[in-house]
């Protein structure tokens, strides 16, 4: 079932929690709407469900208005951020809680009610918990319950706030596999509220990126990712780099620190220059086209790169810089903390105005190691 | 680096980390013995001069037997109608906000401020035949004050806090998440109540009613002025009691204060043995 946002807002007393904004969701999809604390994300997922009515606007499921119809009538099911399980129920009790509230009319028989939780405990990969009591269960154990119980009506709509953020990371890696999976088996139409990126970007067909009650950006993972529409989503989706200055003699300097830049850009005075920690390099000397003299102040080996922190060594920068370089570099190098170094950009993303998209610079790239063994990677494959 | 050593060697391996812990309970045992034990045992001592006959007899006497009749009907219908507005004005206190709620909430705990006679005496003035209530109930052939009814009337007035100020935080407390998964799922508002929020509320409640019920056992003070004290008709147990000492009997006042006492006891325990049971299904140990 599709769903169409037009025009929603809404209002806390004096917190404008949502400014008017419209969405289109396609039937089927997974969407993140994803965003910090307070940019919506949550109030908008909940005037969807019908827990929260619009001051304007409406919600069409399907091509139809349920502005007004009651959040019992609409039939979604919804998954709370604490699972809202009911603690004096037990999980079949809990799962069979919607059908058994069901209009006598419509209502499945005792023996059907039954059969269908047993199914979903089945799905659910719970069956051997079904006379637990939810607080006998773990963490994520109660988020699979209400997964189940949510979907126990089997409704075209599942909206879920925050399904993870309880979860420590293990366990949220595997179920979101499963949500993923779940989905592409029974084809509703999904929404999740998140605030964590990677989860967005590996989980949705499309994210809704929010800040302060606006929509920043909706976009499939990639396209959000190569072509950021503006600072907030570049600063929100990982780590950032920022060189702030001013453009002179086409250079981008402050202080120290300059990056060249290409002949065609307008010297306008103040512009920051956006870089992801694995667009930027690091050297001992600096390049022809950046002279951005750092200095490490921590190393972190956990993970499939070595993070390098630093700070800026005669220049300002309010946030510590974070590059990543390979362990066989990292051996090579051997960088210790107070050492001096130079981040060489490859890719950068500049920002004239205070509102408007980023010009994406490109310098001459060097071929590196990476970019070698990828090109050799792709022959193979291509053969 | 030479200090954490000597510290850690001081240390008795079998102390704990949190400390007063044997002062306070010290000082909680003695007042325990002090103020509740001690009083028991003078009652017990005071019943033990008499033989089991005379025991008996005292505490079967017709009378006094009414009067336990009267004492625990009174107390029942008083903590049930309590538990019910309790719950209502606890719900109306919590779920809505309206002007004056602050002077609402501050009046819940007149009953235990105000000195049980003073409350007594209004009590009966209002329903006395010629008074602003009774005269009203009179007229639907309904009468109040010197009757057992009058009892309930004035142990509900001096024990409904005791609902309130149970499930109140109770209610407080509750999840907006609950209900709305209950009413997302399609529930009507009355299944959300009754399959979601009263389970939730029933050990808070049932403590409420059962502390009401207790209190109204013993209840003297606003009692004896409104119920009339008729024998066999509106004699409270612990109006028996106080007759007893104005005789000077003190081992009989003793022996019917020590079925009270145990009748008390045993039903404050049986709540509790309810209680943890059903919280340990809820909280999962």
């Amino acid at each position: 079932m599709s769903i169409q946002v037009e025009n929603i807002s809404k209002r806390f007393g004096k917190f404008q929690a949502l400014e008017p904004l419209s969405l289109e969701i396609p039937d089927g999809q997974l969407i993140g709407l994803l965003g910090p604390s307070g940019s919506g994300k949550t109030t908008l997922l909940r005037i969807i469900a019908g827990l929260e009515t619009a001051d304007t606007g409406r919600i069409l499921f399907h091509g139809e208005d349920v502005t007004r119809v009651h959040v019992r009538d609409r039939r979604v099911g919804f998954v709370f951020q604490h699972y809202a399980l009911f603690r004096h129920m037990t999980v079949a009790q809990n799962i069979a809680f919607g059908l058994e509230v069901m209009p006598k009319a419509s209502r499945p028989g005792a023996a059907e009610i039954r059969k269908r939780v047993s199914d979903l405990l089945e799905m659910v990969q719970l069956g051997h918990l079904a006379t637990r009591y939810p607080a006998q269960l773990s963490g994520g154990q109660k988020q699979r319950v209400a997964l189940a119980r949510a979907l126990a009506m089997q409704p075209q709509v599942l909206l879920l706030d925050e399904p993870f953020g309880a979860l420590d990371a293990k366990v949220r890696k595997d179920l979101r596999r499963w949500l993923r999976s779940l989905h592409d088996e029974l084809h509703f139409t999904s929404v999740f509220v998140t605030h964590d990126q990677e989860e967005a970007l590996e989980l949705s067909d499309q994210v809704v990126v929010m800040s302060a009650g606006r929509i920043e950006q909706v976009d499939t993972p990639q396209t959000l990712y190569a072509q950021p529409d503006s600072r907030f989503v570049l600063g929100f989706l990982g780590h950032i780099n920022v060189l702030q200055g001013e453009i002179q003699a086409g250079r981008l300097s402050q202080g120290d620190a300059w990056i060249g830049l290409p002949e065609s850009t307008l010297p306008v005075g103040e512009a920051q220059c956006y870089l992801r920690p694995h667009e930027v390099r690091l050297q001992l000397t600096p390049e022809a086209h950046a002279h951005l003299p750092l200095r490490i102040s921590a190393v972190s080996l956990i993970g499939a790169e070595v993070r390098i922190e630093l700070e800026a060594d005669g220049w300002q920068s309010p946030e510590p810089w974070e590059v990543g370089i390979s362990h066989a570099q990292y051996n090579e190098w051997q960088p210790m903390r107070g050492d001096r170094c130079y981040a060489v950009p490859d890719v950068g993303h500049l920002f004239t105005s205070e509102a408007g998209e980023p010009e994406l610079i490109q310098w001459h790239k060097k071929k590196t190691q990476k970019s070698v063994e990828r090109s050799v990677l792709q022959q193979a494959v291509g053969a | 680096m030479s200090l954490a050593i000597t510290s850690a060697i001081s240390l008795n391996p079998g102390k704990r980390v949190l400390p007063g812990f044997a002062l306070s309970l010290g000082i909680s045992l003695l007042f325990i013995s002090l103020i509740l034990l001690l009083p028991i045992t003078g009652l017990v001592v005071q019943t033990a001069g008499m033989s089991w006959q005379e025991y008996w007899a005292v505490i079967s006497d017709p009378r006094v037997v009414a009067s336990y009749r009267v004492t625990l009907w009174a107390a029942a219908f008083a903590s049930l109608f309590n538990g019910l507005v309790g719950l209502l004005l606890a719900w109306v206190l919590v779920r809505y906000e309206f002007p004056g709620k602050r002077i609402v909430d501050a009046l819940m705990d007149l009953p235990f401020a105000l000195p049980t006679a003073v409350a007594g005496i209004t009590l009966s003035a209002l329903f006395a035949e010629n008074g602003w209530y009774g005269s009203i109930l009179a007229e639907v052939g309904v009468k109040v004050s010197y009757t057992p009814l009058g009892i309930i009337v004035a142990m509900s007035f001096t024990s409904l806090p005791f609902v309130v100020r149970t499930v109140q935080p109770v209610l407080e407390d509750l999840a907006a998440e609950d209900e709305e998964a209950g009413i997302s799922m399609g529930g009507s508002d009355m299944t959300v109540f009754r399959r979601v929020v009263f389970p939730s509320l029933w050990p808070a409640l049932m403590t409420g009613i059962a502390l009401s019920f207790t209190r109204s056992l013993g209840e003297f003070g606003a009692v004896i002025f409104i119920a009339g004290n008729m024998p066999y008709v509106s004699e409270i147990t612990s109006l028996m009691i106080f007759i007893r000492l104005q005789e000077f009997d003190y081992a009989a006042a003793s022996a019917i204060a020590s079925v009270v006492l145990l009748a008390s006891l045993l039903l404050l325990f049986a709540i509790n043995l309810w209680q943890a049971h059903y919280l340990r299904r809820i909280h999962g140990r």
